[in-house]
């Protein structure tokens, strides 16, 4: 057990896939002697040669063509793409080719292909390197959607995503990469996939958040504690599917639901949440749904995000208007 | 100051051109144009690459019958690209794999596809896709084989296997960025890879010309450092002579190669009511016509006396018999379920799939 950031614990969960399995290879830009443009990948050339991780040449099609074709002949791709809003140049390999293979054969050939790739907003960064784009890839049947909102999580999640036969996007939030410790037990453990967490037990609202938002969710939960208004968390961890029996459970309890998402409100992760309550379990609530989410503009500059992300602040004003309906 | 231009970019265009002839062992008049090549080949040989070419062509005729009588779905004519495609798929072993286009079925089949299992591809059915060839199903993605035919040969490569990947594309298919990517990324690993681009002159409509001011399609390997070579493409002999080397070379460690067939789609792109008539004349086609390899080849045979027209058509029949019991067998496949579907979307069904599923099966028990 050590006291380790998100970016350690990712590093951690690829020593022990690559130890673990044989087949496991990781490639993409710079993850080789540079260890990746945040050091997630750090020593693990070092650790297990050019064969297993190496450095690929600057296209992300190519990079990602590369894992469906690696994936095809017996290994187990974990690619990295540097910034997520670089995955647009490689949208046919994940949603054309390698979320359909399974499909395409019946299980006879597959793509167990990992992809981990940063994103999300509040460091500052070029434009393209901190878009929100789950939206995109969660709509895509085939492909499983990740996004831990912690270290401890982040490791667990990431081992299950490479040990799954079916390809994942496994998204880290940039935010969270060094502003977060948590205890990482040593060695192997797994988080589950497709199951929610509930992050925080509490009676008289819900939220549902995933990714940097769970930690705003908390703070408000921490927050209103002190006016004695108890907040269930629940963190989703895998944005699709969506373990709806989860939110389910929660609002049957509470009554309330707000949801909460960094990315832009417009057909998304929240508005999906917000239709299968919507559907299966309106009649739990007493108030309508609450949602949070950042504005139906293009992602902003670097000098946008700080006015434009939705925070704890604009979460608890939300809250509470539910609370008072 | 003199008003020579410090670069001479006109002359740098020009030498673009100073390409060397396509390879050739058997010219549109049946004369032998490579004696060393040809006499490499037997008189076996010399049938077995008949009987190919006429396969392919029955094959086609069947099919666009069946195409007629409303019994295939999506199918992409072949005839006319008989000596390219089976001259380049003769060249793989059974432990090479395939990365077809959608014009490259019967490659798929004589790779080990059945003929059954290539209909059921061409209905939509995904029977046809359970074969056990190490072959992708045929790729609608013009550009992405290219990208994935880098990676399977990594991937054959880290196996230590005597294996190479085969991939094919048109000349369309060049214009997209993702077959430089797959090039590039084969020459830049070394893999043991052979891109073939089958040159038929038309992407629909659109001519060759139009796709690119590059004089030929080969030179699209030069910027990724990896050999390419055009070949007459409606001369089997050379097709699989360039194909076997560019095999030879490529196992023996050296890296991909890429090869550019000259050849020309007679008909319609597809049988889904795309007319030729509307962008190309008689008179461009005719020439082309005239180079069909199967002409050519059979004069050769004819003139050693290893062929008649009562043996190709005997053959044809056959071939053609083959072919129906074939679609009978794909007629007689149970249609697929929307259950199934669900199922095989992932390996380990989501929690939201395990009761679409249940209500799919509730639905079909009734």
């Amino acid at each position: 057990m050590a006291k380790k950031t998100y970016i350690q614990a990712i590093t951690d969960a690829l020593d022990i896939v690559l130890e673990d399995d044989p087949k496991t290879l990781i490639f993409g830009e710079d993850v080789g002697k540079n260890g990746g443009v945040f050091r997630t990948t750090q020593g693990l050339q070092e650790k297990y040669g050019e064969n297993r991780v190496f450095d690929t040449p600057l296209a992300e099609s190519g990079i990602l063509g590369l894992a469906t074709g690696l994936g095809l002949t017996g290994w187990r791709p974990i690619p990295e793409i540097q910034f997520m809003g670089f995955s647009l140049e490689a949208v046919d390999q994940i949603i054309g080719q390698e979320a359909r293979m399974r499909f395409r054969f019946d299980g006879l050939k597959t793509a167990p292909v990992t992809i981990r790739t940063p994103y999300g907003g509040g460091t500052h960064t070029a434009e393209m390197h901190a878009d929100n784009l789950e939206n995109i890839f969660a709509s895509t049947p085939g492909l499983r959607v990740v996004m831990p909102s912690n270290p401890y999580d982040a490791k667990g999640l990431l081992i299950s995503s490479v040990e799954n036969n079916d390809p994942v996007l496994f998204m880290e939030n940039l935010k969270l990469y060094r502003s977060m410790k948590d205890d990482i037990p040593d060695g192997k453990y797994t988080v589950p996939l497709d199951k929610a967490n509930v992050a925080r037990e509490g009676n008289d609202i819900t939220i549902v958040a995933y990714g940097a938002e769970v930690n705003e969710a908390l703070k408000v939960a921490d927050d209103l504690a002190k006016k004695n208004i108890s907040v269930e968390v629940i963190d989703l961890r895998t944005v699709s599917p969506i373990d709806t029996d989860t939110i389910f459970k929660s609002i049957e309890k509470t009554h309330k639901v707000v949801i909460v998402q960094e990315a832009q409100k417009i057909a998304g992760v929240g508005a999906q949440v917000a239709s299968a309550i919507a559907e299966d379990a309106v009649l739990s609530l007493d108030a309508p749904i609450g949602r949070v989410a950042a504005p139906n503009s293009v992602y902003p500059f670097a000098l946008g995000e700080d006015i434009w992300i939705p925070r704890a602040k604009e979460i608890e004003e939300k809250v509470n208007e539910i609370l008072n309906y | 100051m003199a008003n020579k231009p410090i670069v001479d970019f006109e002359a740098l265009k020009n030498n673009l051109s100073n390409v060397s002839k396509p390879i050739q062992v058997l010219n549109e008049k049946a004369e032998i144009t490579d004696q060393e090549v040809f006499d490499s080949f037997s008189d076996d040989d010399l049938v077995e690459f008949m009987k190919k070419m006429v396969w392919e062509r029955a094959l086609h005729e069947q099919t666009m019958n069946f195409s007629r009588q409303g019994r295939m779905g999506f199918y992409a004519p072949t005839e006319g690209e008989e000596a390219s495609e089976m001259g380049t798929v003769l060249a793989m072993k059974k432990n090479d794999y395939l990365l077809p286009a959608y014009r490259d079925v019967p490659q798929l089949i004589q790779h080990g596809a059945t003929v059954t299992q290539a209909y059921l591809w061409s209905r939509g059915h995904v029977a046809g896709n359970k074969f056990e060839a190490r072959s992708m199903m045929p790729q609608i993605i013009i550009g992405a084989a290219y990208d994935e035919a880098a990676g399977v040969a990594m991937g054959l490569k880290k196996n230590g296997e005597d294996a190479i990947a085969f991939t094919y594309t048109g000349d369309g298919g060049t214009s997209q960025g993702d077959s430089y990517e797959g090039m590039n990324f084969a020459g830049a690993f070394k893999v043991p890879a052979l891109f073939i681009v089958q040159n038929n002159g038309f992407a629909i409509s659109t001519p060759r010309a139009k796709q690119t001011s590059a004089p030929t399609l080969a030179q699209k390997a030069v910027a990724a450092g990896i050999p390419s070579i055009q070949v007459d493409g409606m001369d089997i002999l050379a097709c699989y002579a360039v194909a076997k080397a560019a095999r030879e070379y490529i196992t023996a460690g050296n890296g991909p190669v890429m090869i550019e067939t000259l050849t020309y789609r007679f008909g319609a792109h597809s049988s889904a009511g795309d007319d030729p008539k509307r962008y190309r004349t008689k008179a461009e086609e005719q020439p082309w016509f005239d180079k069909d390899p199967l002409i050519r080849l059979r004069k050769v045979l004819e003139d050693k006396g290893l062929w008649s027209e009562e043996q190709e058509d005997k053959l044809v029949d056959e071939y053609k018999a083959s072919f129906k019991e074939a679609i009978k067998e794909a007629d007689a496949v149970p249609e697929d379920k929307v259950s199934d579907m669900l199922k095989r979307t992932f390996e380990i069904p989501t929690p939201e799939m395990k009761k679409e599923i249940a209500k799919f099966e509730a639905k079909e028990s009734k």
